[in-house]
């Protein structure tokens, strides 16, 4: 069996892979970037990025083909006509579910950077410190201050925009000019911070959509065709910004279609010594070593390959000593908030489809107040003139109709909360030796449930949206909750958590797996906890200072 | 899935979110034979629609130009609007529903030929208009009392068979190149966004994206 050497090996190519290999290559490793799934080549294999609504046989919508095709993507809104190919085949690569988790996944080059919605927000102290003096859970290892930097560093290169509000919740960064609120948020945001003396703030979202263009990315166009891959690489992915920057150094080698199925390890160097590669084709076995290795294949497929590797020294894998792997899983519960209708604004309309919306920061639980849950909220939506979908709804029809209904309607508000998930030893992942992929490998199974603080917050995320609406003004004000089950939010974090203390986690506080320092585990598994905020930005910036660690360790020979 | 996620496809997330409530209790849009290769391969017509016929989807195109006539803007028949509804029957509806929607279409025809004595074909854009008015106030009628029916805790029934027809005919025609293009604004490319500008009443609506 051949072996090819490479500095270092980074497996996953989504956003936390992404910028492993541009972090690494540019400080002069030579890196080998394995993705599971096909290419996704930048603008060219965006093959519908620029049709029109009509341009798709049933208009974007579901057929039964693709409902029985995705049994799991056909649970919300995801599983659409237009990116289906973004989307995982999910009668290869099954998984179990012990209790409903709806696992969205993107198995490609690019991840779902390619689909993420590109909401970006910094973590506070807030944050960091919640577990240790609640007592929930363990500590995080490290605090703001010490990821800052590293925020400061992936912001600049990713291109967020977005406001300064000057928020401890919520810090501030590097931001492109913000884009603006439209007529009937500007008018909420305004009400809201009279009636709520500015504990309660509308903002605009901040968004991976660059305002300004970057290196090889022009600005927004204001399509809102995202997530059919932007080909004027105008928000954050890895095609359009950190594969290029890793490509551009000449150390970068890809190769998709490369199923990772173990980590390879040295028990008397107590090192890994690389890794080892199903091609998803052509089923073939290669073997690859490298000096550091870094897992950025998503959360619950990092620890799924920890859990396949070095079970000679450990049953439950590698990282599994502490007991923790695969424990601890989280993700945000949302859909449930309110809307209303606001008035006095017939006269205004909006130009251009803008690809973000509004964010309102957690207030709950902070500056002193104390409610009958842990933790917060944020809120995320947006105000829009309602189109012809009113219609279905409406008594009517022939002429005067369909021309009133070619016109905007009503104003109307609405927002979700997205709230933050206590970690729970109990909310885990494991091995269902019953149950085999396409290739062959054990799949997961995943047993996990939101309790009784999510529940009790989430009366709060929806009557605090009402009563937001009703001091702003807005009418007709209704609440909602369409229920929320673990994974809907496409935020799972968790399984290999970061800590203090090798008998309480799976990493320490740069991420290195205690048992394998030479194996770096940076995605969304080493979350100790959930925060409320969307998670990929914290993703960048602790791969960004894992990888800069790595780099000074190497230059130490210390790895 | 129903008539309020099928909008939820052709939005995002926060989109979805926003309008999620707009559109309650519609057509439980499950069911049909369509492939997945089908979005990427056009497929003939005659394959596409199953086992309508061409006077089905004639009648079709007649049900939905009554509901969206030509105005000072081109209609739903101008935007084969009844093709499109007999694809989404047969690509995306279950057996019971795609029995209610057919049904509904003979339904339809004897409505016509109780009040006006002719065949819904036959009759005459003003009989069309009367009938299909005493079927959409039905509709809304049973849909309300199903809604709240539900929100007493009962378990989601199926739609009406005329609200099916107009969700099908409005989905059709607002998403076609006439709908998008000629009826509403379309701008592949808006290149800017401004958050707030005069309206001016009458003035089309901008059509979405992705």
């Amino acid at each position: 069996m051949q072996s090819v050497r490479y500095d270092a090996i980074v497996v996953g190519s989504g956003i936390s892979g992404g910028w492993a290999a541009k972090e690494l290559t540019e400080k002069g490793l030579r890196v080998l970037l394995l993705e599971r799934g096909r290419n996704v080549e930048h603008i060219k294999d965006y093959v519908n990025a620029t049709k029109g609504p009509w341009e798709y046989l049933h208009r974007g919508g579901h057929t039964h083909a693709m409902e029985a095709a995705y049994p799991v993507l056909t649970r919300d809104y995801a599983l659409n006509e237009k990116n289906l190919a973004f989307w995982v085949n999910e009668k290869e690569s099954p998984y179990t579910e012990v209790k409903r988790f709806d696992w969205y996944r993107g198995y490609q080059v690019g991840g779902r950077s390619l689909t993420w919605g590109r909401q970006s927000y910094r973590w506070s102290d807030f944050d960091f410190e919640a577990n240790s003096k609640e007592g929930i859970a363990v500590d995080w290892p490290i605090r703001y201050n010490e990821l800052a930097p590293w925020y400061d560093h992936v912001e600049k290169h990713a291109g967020i925009s977005g406001s300064h509000e000057g928020l401890a919740q919520l810090p501030d960064g590097q931001f492109q000019p913000a884009m603006p609120l439209n007529c009937g948020e500007e008018m909420i945001a305004g009400r809201l911070k009279n009636a709520f003396g500015g504990k309660r703030r509308m903002i605009i979202g901040r968004t991976a959509n660059a305002t300004q263009g970057l290196p090889g990315r022009a600005p927004c166009q204001y399509r809102n065709a995202c997530w059919l891959g932007c080909p004027y690489g105008a928000y954050f992915s890895t095609q359009s910004s950190t594969l290029p920057a890793a490509a551009k150094t000449g150390k970068l080698t890809l190769k998709p279609w490369s199923i990772v199925t173990e980590v390879l390890y040295d028990k008397d160097q107590k090192r890994a010594s690389g890794v080892r590669v199903l091609d998803a084709v052509t089923e073939q076995t290669t073997e690859y070593s490298a000096k550091v290795i870094f897992l950025c294949a998503s959360t619950l497929n990092s620890t799924w390959l920890l859990m396949r590797s070095a079970t000679d020294i450990w049953p439950g894998g590698l990282g599994s000593g502490s007991g923790e792997l695969g424990h601890n899983l989280m993700d945000h519960h949302f859909r449930c908030g309110a809307d209303g209708d606001l008035e006095g604004l017939n006269d205004k309309y909006y130009y251009g489809r803008r690809p973000n919306g509004i964010y309102i920061p957690r207030y709950r639980n902070l500056f002193g107040e104390k409610r009958e849950y842990l933790r917060g909220f944020g809120y995320q939506g947006s105000a829009s003139r309602d189109g012809w979908t009113r219609a279905v709804k409406e008594l009517g029809l022939g002429a005067e109709f369909k021309d009133e209904m070619t016109t905007p309607g009503p104003w109307k508000f609405g927002a979700t909360a997205f709230g933050e998930m206590l970690p729970n030893h109990a909310n885990l992942i494991g091995l269902d030796a019953s149950r085999k992929d396409k290739w062959g490998l054990s799949v997961l199974k995943i047993d996990c449930a939101t309790g009784e603080n999510e529940r009790l917050m989430r009366k709060d995320m929806m009557a605090d949206m009402a009563e937001m609406l009703e001091q702003s003004g807005a009418k007709r004000v209704k609440t909602f909750d369409y229920g929320s089950f673990p994974g809907m939010g496409i935020h799972e974090m968790g399984t290999a958590r970061m800590g203090r203390d090798p008998k309480t986690s799976v990493l320490n506080s740069h991420n290195q797996v205690w048992d394998a320092p030479n194996v770096f585990v940076t995605d969304g598994s080493c979350m100790t906890s959930s925060a409320c905020q969307n998670p990929s930005l914290t993703y960048m910036a602790l791969t960004a200072r894992a990888a800069d660690f790595a780099v000074n360790e190497l230059n130490r020979r210390n790895l | 899935m129903n008539a309020e996620t099928n909008q939820d496809q052709l939005i995002n997330r926060r989109e979805a979110i926003r309008r999620v409530s707009a559109l309650l209790g519609g057509v439980a849009f499950v069911g049909g034979s369509g492939l997945l290769a089908a979005a990427e391969k056009a497929r003939p017509a005659a394959a596409s629609t199953g086992e309508f016929t061409d006077q089905d989807i004639a009648f079709l195109d007649e049900i939905a130009e009554t509901i969206l006539p030509a105005t000072k803007t081109p209609g739903a028949k101008a935007a084969k609007t009844g093709a499109f509804m007999a694809l989404m029957v047969t690509d995306s509806y279950g057996p019971g529903e795609q029995k209610t929607f057919r049904d509904g279409m003979r339904n339809v025809d004897e409505a016509m030929q109780k009040a006006h004595g002719v065949s819904f074909m036959a009759a005459t854009p003003e009989q069309r208009l009367a009938v299909l008015t005493v079927l959409d106030h039905e509709q809304k009628r049973v849909m309300d009392e199903r809604e709240a029916a539900r929100r007493q805790g009962g378990a989601k029934q199926p739609a009406h068979y005329f609200r099916m027809m107009k969700e099908l005919a409005l989905l059709g025609f607002f998403t076609s190149e006439i709908g998008c293009t000629k009826v509403q604004r379309y701008a592949e490319v808006p290149g800017r966004f401004d958050p707030c500008i005069p309206y001016t009443q009458g003035e089309p609506a901008w059509a979405s994206h992705a």
